[in-house]
């Protein structure tokens, strides 16, 4: 039987690390309060001193943390990009998570004995692509993009020896990881420039009677009914007229859980599942990360008899967005 | 916190609120604001994001109280604003019990704004500065009391 995977969980403040770690993470995924991670939003993330906690106290409990540089230096600034990485070889972080092929040669050069991971900002769904970023630059782990079936998860895994992480829970979008510009085009900012989908300042939720509208950078992108759940301001998840009709043209806000399909994932030989979330407060971390540990747990004492308990979809369907969960791509049966 | 104690969601009768409205504002305010100038004595917020609330216009409605509270943080103190003489920059809206939730850490505020228990109207930005300075606050846990220690 292949091992368990580890469960690798975000944390957008200290609260959320140390929620993370007492609920079971394996792991913890966080970025520096700047533009070279693509969560960032104000007055998420860690500075120096937290970081420094948040790594002391991951590690006394024998957990690992990850950090990711996961943006794309802008031109000009490359220099703030190498520094995150020195800095972040200098806290002592167990792998940074790098999307930049730039930044990825500058680490593997510099830092050669630094654990790199790429990042599902890297946008690698090829084993050639991730046997590429092996051969040049040591990488050991790869974070697949939400786009890839089962099958071809599995397909992956079998022709590389990079260890493989997925996704297994939080909000999806379009999925055009690390190549998306959609936000740019309604507000000229986006993940790859300034390390934000749709900022913040961007964004107005206009109260109307009955309804409440959601602007981006002054364009109407949705309008919800009082009683219809709402969802995170991105054009992709906007409901838009074509030919006469609205609806979600491009993308329903939905979330990720792959609870029914763990058994296999675990048998395919994934070696780490995501959570998705750095954005979001430490009840959420506390909520997800309790609930997928305690399946993964299951799954470990019987692989064969593992079913998935209504109370932790519950648990998982309260904190979605949409408050609809999917399978995402990985049962899509075209590819 | 105690795990085992959840809180739940609840609504108030509407009488309440109907009360409510009727009564004088500025307890909620001064209460508010006396909580927040607490966790600023102790620290507990951090002065790059504190920065950016200056001079800002606050609102928290509790919808099924009645109750609501307007403040604005100017020179190191939030301090209560009895008769605000234009629109909040930042305001939020919920039933009592979302709040209690939300103070417990129970509930993730992007929870509870996906299925509109949270209304936040006005500089989404600052909202988000908010929301995540109150999220990275490490709250000093309760003293063990002898009483309830076994």
């Amino acid at each position: 039987m292949s091992p368990l995977p580890d469960l690798i969980c975000p944390a957008g403040s200290l609260p959320a690390l140390k929620a993370a770690v007492d609920n079971g993470a394996d792991a913890v995924y966080l970025g520096f309060k700047n533009d070279t991670n693509a969560r960032n939003f104000a007055g998420l993330n860690f500075d120096q001193k937290s970081m420094t906690e948040g790594i002391r106290y991951a590690h006394c409990k024998g957990r690992e943390v990850l950090l990711a540089i996961n943006t794309f230096a802008q031109a000009g600034r490359v220099a703030d990009w190498e520094k995150a990485v020195d800095a972040a070889v200098d806290q002592g972080v167990d792998a940074i998570i790098l999307a930049d092929v730039g930044l990825l040669d500058y680490a593997a050069r510099k830092h050669p004995q630094q654990r790199l991971h790429l990042s599902v900002q890297g946008s690698a769904t090829s084993y050639e692509a991730i046997n590429f970023c092996q051969r040049e630059f040591g990488v050991r782990r790869a974070v697949l993009p939400r786009v890839l079936t089962l099958a071809q998860v599995e397909h992956v895994i079998k022709n590389t020896t990079v260890e493989i992480e997925v996704f297994g829970f939080g909000s999806l979008c379009v999925m055009n990881e690390g190549r998306c510009w959609l936000s740019s085009y309604a507000c000229g900012e986006s993940p790859n420039t300034v390390g934000a989908c749709s900022p913040a300042k961007y964004v107005k939720w206009d109260k109307k009677p009955g309804a409440m509208e959601t602007r981006l950078n002054g364009i109407l992108i949705d309008r919800f009914g009082d009683d219809e759940p709402a969802g995170y301001p991105t054009l992709c998840k906007g409901r838009f007229e074509v030919e006469g009709e609205t609806y979600y043209a491009l993308e329903e806000p939905t979330s990720l859980n792959v609870l029914s399909i763990l058994p296999e994932i675990l048998k395919i030989g994934v070696r780490a599942i995501k959570v998705e979330g750095r954005q979001r407060s430490p009840a959420y971390v506390t909520q997800v990360t309790r609930t997928l540990r305690a399946a993964l747990d299951t799954l470990a004492s019987s692989t064969e008899r593992f079913q998935v308990k209504p109370a932790w979809q519950a648990e998982l369907a309260k904190v979605s967005e949409g408050s609809q969960a999917t399978l995402g791509a990985y049962n899509r049966p075209w590819r | 916190m105690n795990p085992s104690f959840t809180i739940p969601k609840f609504r108030l009768p509407e009488i309440i609120a109907r009360i409510g409205t009727r009564l004088p504002q500025w307890p909620h305010a001064l209460t508010l604001v006396a909580g927040l100038n607490a966790a600023l004595k102790m620290k507990l917020l951090p002065e790059t994001e504190l920065a950016l609330l200056e001079d800002k216009l606050f609102r928290v409605r509790i919808n099924d109280t009645g109750g609501e509270a307007s403040y604005t943080y100017r020179n190191g103190l939030f301090r209560p604003v009895f008769r605000p003489d234009r629109e909040p920059d930042l305001a939020f809206a919920a039933n009592l019990s979302a709040y209690l939730q939300l103070l417990a850490r129970q509930e993730d505020p992007d929870t509870l704004f996906f299925n509109r228990e949270l209304e936040i109207t006005g500089d989404t930005e600052l909202g988000l500065i908010v929301k995540n300075m109150l999220d990275a606050v490490e709250w000093p846990s309760l003293p063990q009391l002898p009483l309830l220690s076994r």
